[in-house]
């Protein structure tokens, strides 16, 4: 074993080269020159993500401790693209009063999570799954904490960091079992050792508990409401596409590489848990009336969907899974763009707020529209397609009741989703918010979202494309 | 008398179950971060006590450890320093008092 190890680590070291050179910019430079921090890390990012744009070849490093899978490539593209579009949205909050002064720390909390999911992701052992989650989840604590004036967000930072924490204990606990009964921790060799005896479905329990948490699946969703309300608007975009997307999809790959000889035993757990998901996420966003809250229950839903590729351990069901996770992320991101600039103009965040928006804004609502429409399932959007493969994926393995039960609830969010279009188009107000003018590099990221939204489910070459790298048990 | 590999995992066990019910029924945050690191710290019992006594010829339990140890302290940090936050916002740290994101 060399150095030649490294190698293998390229979007790992390119990240950590984009760190590295923002902190000592934001050390070093000059009061005048840091008035270009924010345009710079944006070009230095966008660097990062072309240079990686396209996966590598499969290939194992330092001992099998690292794994890399073009699909694990691709999953980190999709992530950088995401995180692209969160930095772009995030300058007006940045550039705010309260903010301005500790803005560089932001780059480089942001992107330590970053790099705390590319090891999550190409991890081929527990201890470096293990490092990876807690370099995901620590630092996420810090960011939903930033605003350090303001009571929701303290609050929405300890409720994080207490429950992140004791998340991870349950899942370490499942792990030091696992240990226990296999003596090894790599996931080459673990599936030799899994027999299905009972302390080892144990510790599978307590182990998932970590991931369940992370992509806030229903018994353990208590958190995710209350964060996302309270911390800053895309801080709270960044937790509910690329936290949960990198956490769907380590879930699959290690259900898939490590438990697959358990794969009866956590079918039945997925059954449940997405019954269980996509019902009371549904039933408990209809109530909502702040958006951001509102939000939070339809990513709960949205996760119980994602959890139906997973549940089929197929290769369709990695295909459709990662391709939802896309579509997710760019019709979540749009959603969380408007919302952001309209809360940072005017402090309005409730659904009546939006009422008559359309008068005022009329861009902004069509491209929210667009958005929800896709997070609905309507075609010809994306989310319409991305819904119907991972609901083919379930179906090939015989889950026909469990599709059943997600058709009847995509109805349910259909009509929340629409209250919030009737909201912004149909109700009638006297005061509605004033005309919203929106920066730059809002409208870019807006742009592209929108793009995405239309385009991704016309251009079937994508999904052709993911299907080719995808392998299932 | 010989100490066999159950007596440490009876305590580990112990350690776990006393750490989930202070995290569910402790009113200070500071008494309910005590309890995550009593789950923590059970963690760290189960593996050395596996590796020692089943498979002596290995490092990887020790390792992981050590790792889990450093992992919990930056956990404790963070979790500190908001906490702190927390006391500067509201001027206490039940939890009673966090009340004010909820349905």
């Amino acid at each position: 074993m060399g150095y030649s190890n490294f190698l293998f680590l390229k979007e790992e070291l390119s990240l950590i080269a984009v760190m590295v050179i923002l902190l000592v910019y934001d050390i070093f430079g000059s009061k005048k020159s840091l008035n270009y921090f924010h345009p710079v890390a944006c070009v230095l990012f966008l660097a990062h993500t072309l240079l990686n744009l396209f996966p590598s070849e499969a290939s194992e490093a330092f001992g099998g401790m690292i794994i890399n899978t073009p699909m694990g490539d691709i999953v980190k593209t999709i992530l950088n693209v995401g995180t692209l579009i969160v930095l772009l949205q995030a300058r007006n909050w940045l550039h705010s009063e309260a903010v301005l002064i500790r803005r560089g720390e932001f780059y480089f909390i942001l992107f330590s999570t970053l790099l705390g999911m590319y090891f999550m992701i190409s991890s081929g052992n527990f201890l470096m799954f293990f490092i990876g989650l807690e370099m995901a989840s620590i630092p996420t604590a810090v960011l939903a904490a930033y605003d350090k004036y303001k009571h929701d967000t303290a609050e929405a930072g300890a409720k994080y960091i207490l429950s992140a924490a004791f998340a991870s204990g349950l899942s370490l606990y499942g792990i030091s079992l696992i240990y226990g009964t296999t003596g090894t921790l790599y996931f080459a060799d673990l599936p030799a050792h899994i027999d299905g005896s009972t302390l080892q479905i144990m510790a599978f329990a307590f182990f998932a508990v970590g991931l369940f948490f992370k992509i806030s699946l229903v018994p353990f969703h208590l958190w995710t409401a209350d964060v996302y309300q309270g911390a800053p608007t895309t801080v709270t975009a960044y937790l509910s596409v690329i936290s949960k997307g990198a956490g769907a999809f380590v879930l699959m790959t290690i259900l898939y590489k490590v438990f697959g000889n358990l794969i009866d035993e956590w079918r039945t757990i997925c059954y449940a848990l997405i019954v269980l998901t996509i019902t009371v996420a549904n039933l408990f966003a209809i109530r909502q009336q702040n958006l951001k809250r509102f939000l939070a229950y339809s990513s709960i839903s949205q996760a119980g969907y994602i959890l139906l590729g997973v549940i089929s351990g197929n290769e369709l069901g990695m295909t459709s899974l990662v391709y939802y996770i896309l579509v997710y992320m760019i019709s979540n991101l749009a959603i969380f763009g408007v919302i952001g600039i309209i809360e940072h103009r005017t402090g309005k965040i409730t659904i009546n707020d939006y009422n008559g928006l359309y008068k005022t804004n009329p861009r902004l609502s069509f491209v929210m529209m667009l958005a929800l429409f896709s997070l609905a399932g309507i075609p010809p959007f994306a989310g319409f397609f991305s819904k119907f493969f991972i609901f083919a994926a379930a179906a090939q393995e015989g889950f026909y009741v469990l599709v059943l039960i997600a058709c009847l609830n995509t109805i349910i969010s259909l009509y929340y989703y629409l209250l919030v279009v009737k909201a912004m188009f149909i109700n009638k107000n006297d005061t509605p918010i004033e005309t919203v003018h929106s920066d730059a590099y809002t409208r870019i990221s807006l742009v592209a979202c929108t793009i995405g939204v239309i385009a991704l489910g016309l251009i079937s070459a994508i999904y052709e494309q993911l299907g080719t790298f995808s392998f299932g048990i | 008398m010989e100490i066999t590999m159950e007596y440490y995992l009876v305590i580990s066990t112990i350690m776990l179950f006393a750490g989930i019910y202070g995290f569910i029924t402790r009113r200070n945050m500071l008494a309910v971060l005590i309890s995550i690191e009593l789950i923590l710290n059970s963690v760290d019992i189960n593996f050395v006590a596996f590796n020692r006594f089943l498979f002596p010829g290995q490092m990887e339990g020790f390792f992981f450890t050590l790792f889990a140890i450093g992992v919990s302290a930056c956990e404790t940090a963070v979790a500190i320093a908001i906490i702190i936050n927390v006391y500067r916002n509201i001027r206490n740290i039940q939890v009673k008092n966090l009340d004010k994101l909820k349905d």
